[in-house]
């Protein structure tokens, strides 16, 4: 592991690289509010970020990552467009022994841009495969909303694609529901005894929940239970889907034949194809970069768009850099307001490891 | 050196853990009035007894302070980071049994598997503009459990004693606690999730990785193991 020195020298670097690419440098505190991250991330970051109490400011975490306060600080007094690089460590609780590490540096590149979110894309993706190339890394890269239009195009109850929606980023949970929804699998017993009306249990109402929202979710529950299930078809559809994993170019291609049995990706695919074009524009080579559908579904629930990642060969280790679009983030930190986003951060560490290697 | 081996210090399961040494051949007991913390060992060279809380035998495992320890397969979990790699499982030692699950109010006819509850937490974020609450002191175990099945929208509060009552104190909506019978769950009108069965536990015997096993303590672990009828652990 490379030393802090060799770390910050090589994010100093990378800083640079940023700032010539036309991004203003920004500072976060390393002490944030845990109320909004644990809003936003759910019980998840408390695993993985240190709490702790600040007398007059309540619970505080060790920041997880810069996007959200850079998000929190454009929203609340930056114009557009915008460019931001910054460095800086970062801090995450490791539940396992091993290669990784508890505090590294990031350096991060963010651009908030509605005129081309496409091309914002690529010009992040490029600087980075630009940056990194010297370190003959693995690239990757899927699309969350190409996932996202496809559930939102089954034709099915609208409950049910919200559910699916939700589950996006939990892909053992989203499956059990698809299967659910298809009539794979069995209906618990107390579900069949709800549905068929069986009582209400012999106890006195208790807690915060009411029994009005019981009796929605019944009523959820009912009108599922009388809805045809979800056609065989589009499941394997969506299977079919979140099994492509082909360099770009093939994957493309692949998608828009999956396209033509589901029109409602087509504008997904569409973009898709603005954003290689974009890629290829600025020199990349698409056929050395993987498009994996289901790229970025097991992290957390934050990008909604095209996401990338540049990992080294050896096992356990977390990729060298990683990024996406989180447009709905910004929908949520901006209270109302929103743009377009995109961005991502390289581990100048574990750069300086591979170069120290090579 | 001798070889430490750290047991609960008081109730049931210091009289159960010595009776299941007896049993081998090892006489474990307290010496001094009922309130000091002394004891002797009978029955095998280079072992001295240490008394302890339950609650703190998996981190002086972890720590190395003990070679072998008594406590709950729970604890060892919950307490200890990535525990296989801290300490190893010598045996299960057939009581203290008891299980870690997840209990919701009895009346919420509409919940009755982790897939309900995911969906009853989902509606109730958007009704009251917070996460649902569950109310443990399993922090790690109840969130692995979790997120292993994907349930989402939830928040643990912790709970140190009387747990069962939270919900009914609006203080949470849901608990996760150990339970034995399922009395204590039912008299505070909880039932238990038919997939909510996160741990069970019973007492087991551990061995300390990163203690120092040598200046003879090895040797007194090879003769302990072939007492106890047990397989001697790599540590």
């Amino acid at each position: 592991m490379a030393d802090k020195a060799a770390a910050r020298a090589t994010g100093a670097r990378l800083l640079a690289a940023f700032r010539e690419a036309g991004a203003v440098e920004v500072e976060a505190d390393i002490l944030q509010p845990a109320e909004a991250l644990l809003d936003l991330y759910g019980e998840d970051i408390r695993a993985r970020a240190y709490v702790t109490a600040d007398p007059l400011r309540g619970e505080m975490m060790l920041r997880p990552d810069f996007t959200v306060p850079v998000v929190q600080a454009h929203m609340a007094e930056g114009a557009e467009p915008a460019r931001y690089c910054y460095l800086g460590e970062v801090f995450r609780k490791q539940e396992h022994r091993g290669p990784r590490v508890a505090e590294y540096f990031q350096a991060g590149f963010e651009v908030f841009d509605r005129a081309d979110p496409e091309a914002a894309d690529a010009e992040v993706f490029a600087l980075f495969a630009r940056l990194l190339a010297p370190l003959r890394l693995r690239a990757a890269m899927g699309d969350i909303g190409l996932l996202m239009d496809a559930v939102r195009g089954l034709d099915t109850l609208p409950a049910r694609k919200a559910a699916l929606l939700r589950h996006i980023w939990r892909p053992h949970r989203f499956h059990a529901l698809l299967e659910r929804y298809a009539g794979l699998t069995p209906v618990p017993p107390a579900r069949a005894a709800l549905l068929t009306g069986a009582g209400q249990p012999e106890a006195p109402w208790i807690g915060l929940r009411d029994p009005a929202e019981m009796a929605a979710r019944i009523a959820a529950l009912r009108a599922d239970a009388a809805a045809a299930p979800l056609a065989a078809e589009a499941v394997a559809q969506l299977d079919a889907l979140f099994a492509v994993n082909a360099p770009a170019p093939q994957a493309l291609a692949q998608l828009r034949a999956l396209a033509s049995d589901m029109p409602a990706i087509a504008g997904a695919v569409d973009r898709l194809a603005r954003r290689l074009a974009a890629l290829a524009a600025r020199g990349v080579d698409l056929d050395s970069v993987r498009f994996e559908a289901s790229h970025g579904r097991a992290t957390m629930e934050y990008y909604d768009g095209f996401v990338f990642s540049f990992t080294a060969a050896g096992p356990g280790l977390p990729p060298v850099a990683s990024g996406g679009r989180y447009d709905a983030l910004t929908a949520v930190l901006g209270q109302g307001r929103s743009i377009p986003a995109v961005g991502g951060v390289i581990r100048p560490g574990l750069v300086a490891d591979l170069e120290g290697r090579a | 050196m001798t070889l430490k081996l750290g047991v609960p210090s008081k109730g049931r399961l210091m009289e159960q853990t010595f009776d299941w040494f007896a049993a081998r051949g090892l006489v474990l007991r307290r010496t001094g009035s009922d309130r000091e913390y002394a004891a002797a060992v009978e029955g095998a060279d280079g072992v001295e007894l240490v008394l302890l809380s339950a609650g703190e035998i998996p981190r002086e495992l972890a720590a190395g302070r003990i070679h072998l320890g008594v406590t709950g397969s729970d604890l060892v979990r919950e307490k200890l980071a990535d525990w296989e790699t801290q300490v190893a499982e010598l045996t299960p030692m057939g009581f203290g049994h008891a299980d870690l699950i997840l209990a919701v109010p009895a009346c919420w006819a509409d919940v009755d598997t982790l897939e309900d509850l995911d969906a009853a937490a989902a509606a109730f974020r958007r009704a009251h503009g917070f996460r649902l609450r569950i109310a443990t002191k399993y922090h790690r175990l109840v969130r692995d459990f979790l997120r292993g099945a994907g349930v989402a929208d939830y928040q643990l509060v912790d709970s140190q004693g009387a747990t069962e009552g939270t919900v009914k104190n609006l203080t949470a909506e849901a608990v996760a606690d150990i339970t034995s019978s399922g009395e204590t769950l039912r008299a505070n009108h909880l039932k238990i999730l038919s997939d909510g069965l996160i741990h069970q536990s019973q007492a087991t015997l551990l061995a300390a990785r990163g203690a120092d096993w040598g200046n003879g303590a090895g040797g007194t672990l090879d003769g302990l193991c072939a007492m106890m009828g047990i397989d001697r652990p790599v540590v």
